[in-house]
């Protein structure tokens, strides 16, 4: 008995489909026409700002401790989770975590983002899989704490630095989660997080 | 099954709807236009998208089993179905194997294509809708209306009644921010109840064995990070070839669906986390046949933006529900016939040939011309209605007569002004219907060339 893999296989390959070939997107001819701006970081917030995000260009860590304790919504946080050293007043121990569910209550999440995209306002999160991942979607706030010198120009460089070679997951988030279900009324907060600010750190962290 | 000129009839009875959504979709469409308008390369992205696409259907087979290889790789297992029962068997049968009977999905086209949710619903399981829209939907028991605003065509006075007496809402509220709300605190309970999540696809990456999600609320990433274990289904057609051709859709997808610069969260599932199972269903359905025709194959090109139907003025007045298909609008005319000629040859005749579709689709598929072909190939296999080929005979007829063509013409314009309405506008007349005749000029252009052309 054949199975359906084998009848679908079997099927496409019986067809005469005339070959074409793929597009070289690393060509020059390509890369040249490629969108480039000149400040980079600035472009950035400014998308993040029309996607619903706010986005800090700070020096160092304490500079962002102190925009945070500005934030009314940080203020107001009961419950603040941190994966940064020195950033935020943590009151609830990741590593200690082994079930997401037990996130479910985080009011302010301060999370990595590894590099971020000038084009689309976007930041590349990636995790290996633990309970902290949900901490990106299930917190009612986030911030993303991303090294300055980390803003590539458009999504062809930012694949460029992607490799995919082990089990992982990693997602580009731009924003805060939204939606426009209702009558195409633009609504902040479905479900995941409510804000999202982005703070690009000149030095390391 | 009702055709489209018939089930039209009704969405367009009520002229106000009718109108508003035309506007709020042009206004999608409008938005689609600033954010394309800000990509000088813009056309170079649309045709790399068409190239990787046509490269794809062109080495599927290969490139599926490369997906599976690597896939398998890392630790995520690979399903194959022929058809849509062998897909929903083969979710049931590992909802199952987990003892599953909560669980919660992503919009997914797909399994709306295969009536998943009426299926596992009569096994037991529980299965709710994460996206707003979606979810709305649900509640009210219908299909989406469109590809990526699920419930375009509903009122928010319609959804604040509905969520009132599903959700316990305040009666008589409208306000969007909090009816989201109320759907916010409402859902989170069944993400965090859930046992499993089921997702859709918007590309599987054959280099990596991987797969990207798209969405602007983060329900898919909830409804997978919350629990051990993910299905994901999808068509043969939404593989590409490697991660980084991903840079070219990415760019495209989301300024083309609603003018967004890319979706809220874009997310690359490879493999389970520790503890955790990962699935992935191919579905074929229909699919390689499409693929083995040279009139249609570029019909798999389709990365599901609704870009073409946002711009199209049938699907604008007449509304997703008409189509009566899973997928809606221009590029579902398509893929409807392909799938039964029979019971969707109306649809190629609800397109105006106005060509805009195909201007808007970022991996440039030639949709009008795809309409056309289909409109010939039903007439070809004897499916045209009898009022339409009772015309297009006599139009056959009169054409191959030049003088029988002068006479009608001519009748015509003596005659036609001089009719009384109920003569000229009545149900043997569908083009009369919410069109007004033009005013029939004095003469033909014949006659008009004759005379201007002789006096020179
Ligand atoms: S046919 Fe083109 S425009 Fe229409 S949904 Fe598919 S990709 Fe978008």
């Amino acid at each position: 008995m054949t199975t359906s893999r084998d009848e679908i296989l079997n099927r496409l390959r019986s067809q005469s489909v005339p070959k074409t070939e793929r597009p070289d997107l690393s060509a020059p001819e390509l890369t040249q026409q490629w969108i480039s701006y000149d400040d980079p970081a600035e472009q950035f917030a400014t998308m993040l700002a029309s996607v619903g995000g706010v986005c800090a260009r700070v020096k160092n860590v304490d500079e962002v401790n102190q925009k945070l304790s500005e934030i009314p919504a940080y203020q107001e946080s009961k419950k603040i989770c941190s994966q940064i050293s020195n950033c935020g007043t943590a009151n609830v121990e990741i590593s200690n975590v082994t079930d997401p569910h037990d996130f479910e209550d985080i009011d302010f999440a301060i999370l990595p983002g590894e590099f971020a995209v000038a084009e689309n306002g976007a930041v590349w999160i990636t995790n290996d899989g633990g309970p902290a991942r949900t901490l990106y979607f299930l917190s009612q706030h986030v911030a993303l704490l991303v090294p300055a010198a980390e803003v590539v120009q458009h999504m062809h460089a930012a694949y460029e630095r992607l490799s995919f070679e082990t089990p992982s997951f990693g997602t580009f988030m731009s924003g805060p989660s939204k939606t426009a279900d209702i009558e195409q009324s633009l609504v902040i907060g479905a479900h995941g997080a409510r804000s999202l600010t982005v703070f690009l750190v000149e030095n390391a962290f | 099954m009702p055709a489209h000129p018939k089930l039209a009839t009704e969405f367009v009875k009520n002229k106000e709807r009718a109108h508003w959504h035309d506007q709020s979709l042009w206004f999608v469409r409008s938005k689609r236009d600033a954010a394309s308008g800000q990509i000088p390369e813009w056309e170079l992205l649309r045709e790399q998208a068409s190239k990787i696409k046509s490269y794809t259907v062109s080495h599927l087979p290969d490139l599926l089993e490369e997906f599976e290889k690597n896939a398998n790789a890392k630790g995520v297992h690979v399903h194959w179905a022929r058809d849509a029962k062998e897909h929903n068997e083969i979710v049931h049968g590992i909802l199952k194997q987990h003892n599953v009977t909560k669980v919660v999905k992503s919009k997914s086209m797909l399994t709306e294509e295969c009536h998943l949710n009426p299926y596992l619903e009569r096994q037991g399981i529980e299965i709710i809708d994460t996206d707003l829209g979606e979810r709305i939907v649900q509640l009210q028991n219908k299909p989406p209306s469109h590809l990526v605003m699920p419930a375009i065509h509903i009122k928010k006075e319609e959804i604040g009644e509905l969520f009132h007496e599903k959700l316990g809402t305040e009666k008589g509220a409208t306000d969007p921010q909090y009816l989201t709300e109320a759907a916010r605190q409402h859902l989170r309970q069944k993400f965090i109840g859930a046992e499993a999540g089921i997702t859709g696809v918007n590309f599987a990456i054959a280099e990596t064995g991987g797969f990207v999600v798209c969405t602007n609320e983060g329900n898919a990433d909830l409804g997978t990070s919350l629990n051990k274990l993910h299905i994901a289904c999808m068509g043969i057609e939404k593989l590409i070839p490697r991660a980084n051709d991903l840079s070219v859709f990415l760019r495209l997808l989301a300024r083309s669906a609603t003018g967004q610069p890319i979706t809220t969260y874009s997310s690359h599932f490879h493999g389970p986390a520790p503890g955790a199972e990962m699935h992935v269903v191919l579905l074929d359905n229909g699919r390689s046949e499409i693929a083995g025709s040279d009139k249609f194959r570029r019909s798999l090109n389709c990365i599901r933006c609704a870009a073409c139907m946002n711009t199209c003025p049938v699907y604008r007045r007449s509304g997703g529900y008409s189509y009566n298909n899973t997928v809606p609008g221009p590029i579902g005319s398509i893929l409807g016939p392909a799938k039964d000629a029979k019971e969707h040859s109306s649809l190629p005749f609800a397109c105006s040939l106005c060509g805009s579709c195909t201007d808007v689709c970022p991996v440039k598929i030639d949709l009008h011309h795809q309409l056309l072909t289909w409109r010939k190939e039903i007439r070809v296999r004897g499916l045209l209605p009898f009022s339409k080929r009772l015309s297009m005979k006599m139009m056959g007829w009169m054409m191959q007569a030049p003088r029988l063509y002068r006479f009608a013409g001519k009748c015509a314009r003596a005659i036609v002004p001089r009719l009384p309405r109920f003569l000229l506008y009545n149900r043997f007349n569908a083009w009369g219907k919410q069109r007004e005749l033009p005013d029939f000029p004095k003469q033909s252009f014949r006659e008009w060339m004759k005379k201007n052309h002789d006096n020179k």
